[in-house]
């Protein structure tokens, strides 16, 4: 099976975020980035498939410069190549203009099977997968976590709403979004470190694509959310903020 | 282009809340466009849920039935209603954010060359949409450019619903899509509940609930310890379940239980929206988290600004002396 993991790396979730100068997006400049955890889950799942099926790996991320790192992340938990679009303006394209450019890469490798995380953790779209087998023409399924080969495709076990589940069974070539939590996450060993050096990390341009960034939807503002309830915090050290709340849920809320 | 299409969203012929927030939502719209907002249903035979949804404030209700739309599957809904879309000629199509949206809305949107802009909290003036960005840490604000319908889905508890005064039912109208078996290529089997739920998070009054904060899963007895010395039930957010710290049955949130307890208690939990959903309308919810501008903070009614690992035993410690 020939799968493509479509991974995303983005700020640290515990990184504090500050709105740039003109407001329209944050200030990277003192960012960590990291892969995408939903991502990370894909990644995850493509390389079982892989140790049950046998096939390839190949991992495909946009972005600028950066993203080399977590590609090479990606390559040394087991991929076995990747494919790297520079764009160094991905914030001036929307989630349609980026699955555009990793459907055109996609589609000169015809691969079984396409997986990626089912939201990024910064914009939170939730959409390129399911855009992306729009792109290429292909069935698929989100929100998946778990991917069984059948004779005819796949059988997959897709989350719902409350705690309920789903099987659907599709046929391949297909596009998966892979929700977290299906499967436990592996680290890369130093020896998967070592090999990732060698492994091909194959460059294309977005003008090679022949996609130029031309958005339906445009971030036109970043701000800092409004707070919904008046939240009172109680300071002091931890003991004296311990004893402070001790008291409200004493007699305010009346729970002990 | 004319009108604002709704659609309505059923679960084993309910209608569930966010519909009709989303139907609040397109209200909002309404008012700026000056267009009417039209209710949009899909299934197998709608004729009820349409005659309920038409006593609602809606200038018509359009059921768009069909043997096949009887079970959802995102190839049958797409080309439904790119056929709607092309006979009504929207300007808007409004949606709950649900997984049913999301699994198939913005494919319809990409056929149609547009990008559905998903899980709006809040549309401002010159038809401004607000969405969460970095988690719910920051806002964006988007707004939709060129021809074609624009299309964007109403987060849960983002709209409010007005009562809606007493008038006569709005006209009821069929549309009857060309759907052939062939163009849907995924069977969806019959939906089935995960593990056995003996842990009924829904009617505990009390709730400690613990996060990524906690680190390590050998940390999660300081936790266990406080809820046990307030006698709480243990829950969780979403990545503590998936790291199987704890059991799938006690997580909270969009995909685990709905809860609202007397008191909440968040402890190491930032707050991203799948969490609260699953437990905004709680009573009483306090939080405990290091970083001070963790979204948690926007819903709590009190707050502690500390690392956990100081707070809580001190809290355990305090609630322990008070109860003697």
């Amino acid at each position: 099976m020939k799968i493509i993991v479509a991974i995303k790396q983005v700020p640290e979730r515990d990184a504090q975020f500050r709105i740039d100068a003109a407001s329209k997006w944050i200030d990277e400049v003192d960012l960590q980035f990291s892969l995408n955890e939903s991502d990370a889950y894909a990644l995850e799942e493509a390389l079982q498939l892989k140790e049950k099926h046998e096939g390839e790996v190949i991992v495909i991320s946009a972005g600028p410069e950066r993203v080399g790192t977590t590609i090479r992340e990606a390559l040394a938990k087991g991929a076995d190549r990747a494919i790297n679009i520079a764009c160094d303006d991905l914030g001036s394209r929307d989630v349609l203009g980026v699955a555009r450019l990793l459907a055109a890469a996609i589609r000169q490798e015809s691969p079984d099977l396409v997986l990626t995380g089912l939201q990024s953790e910064d914009l939170g779209f939730g959409q390129t997968g399911v855009i992306l087998a729009e792109l290429l023409g292909l069935p698929h399924a989100t929100l998946i976590l778990h991917v069984e080969k059948t004779e005819t495709g796949l059988t997959v076990k897709r989350e719902l709403e409350e705690g309920w589940f789903q099987e659907v069974n599709l046929p391949t070539p297909a596009v998966l979004t892979i929700q977290s939590g299906g499967n436990k996450l592996r680290y890369a060993t130093l020896m998967g470190i070592k090999r990732a050096k060698l492994k091909e990390v194959r460059q294309l341009t977005a003008a090679e694509l022949g996609q130029a960034a031309s958005p339906v939807v445009v971030l036109d503002r970043v701000t800092l959310p409004q707070k919904q309830k008046s939240t009172q915090i109680l300071p002091g050290t931890p003991k004296e903020a311990a004893a402070a709340l001790v008291e409200k849920l004493k007699f305010e809320v009346r729970v002990i | 282009m004319s009108g604002i299409l709704v659609v309505i969203e059923q679960r084993e012929n309910r209608i569930s809340r966010i519909s009709w927030e989303a139907l609040a939502a397109a209200q909002r719209l309404s008012e700026q466009t000056g267009a009417p907002a039209t209710a949009v249903l899909l299934g197998a035979d709608t004729a009820s849920l349409a005659a309920e949804v038409a006593t609602h404030p809606v200038a018509r209700v359009v059921r768009v039935d069909h043997p096949l739309l009887g079970q959802y599957t995102p190839d049958g809904f797409t080309v439904a209603l790119q056929q709607l879309i092309q006979t009504e000629s929207p300007t808007h199509i409004v949606y709950p954010h649900t997984y049913q949206v999301r699994d198939y809305a913005p494919a319809l949107a990409a056929r149609l060359g547009q990008v559905l802009i998903s899980d709006v909290v809040a549309i401002g003036n010159g038809q401004e949409f607000t969405r969460q960005l970095m988690q719910g840490r920051l806002n964006g604000n988007y707004h939709h450019t060129g021809t074609g319908p624009c299309f964007l889905s109403v987060q849960a508890g983002a709209f409010r619903v007005e009562p809606s005064e007493a008038s006569a039912p709005a006209a009821i109208t069929v549309f009857t899509p060309a759907i052939e078996a062939g163009q849907i290529r995924t069977s969806p089997g019959v939906p089935f509940r995960g593990s056995s739920q003996t842990v009924d998070l829904g009617s505990a009054p009390l709730i400690v609930s613990v996060g990524r904060g906690i680190k390590e899963a050998e940390n999660l007895p300081i936790v266990q310890d406080l809820a046990s010395a307030l006698g709480a039930e243990l829950a969780a957010s979403r990545p503590i379940c998936d790291n199987g710290w704890l059991p799938m049955e006690r997580q909270v949130g969009s995909s685990g239980q709905t809860v609202a307890p007397k008191l909440y208690l968040a402890v190491g939990i930032s707050g991203a929206i799948q969490h609260l959903v699953g437990m905004k309308a709680s009573q009483c919810i306090v939080a405990i988290n290091k970083d001070p501008d963790a979204p948690i903070f926007e819903v709590a009614d009190y707050g502690i600004v500390g690392d956990l690992f100081e707070v809580v035993p001190a809290l355990t410690e305090a609630i322990k002396a008070v109860k003697q």
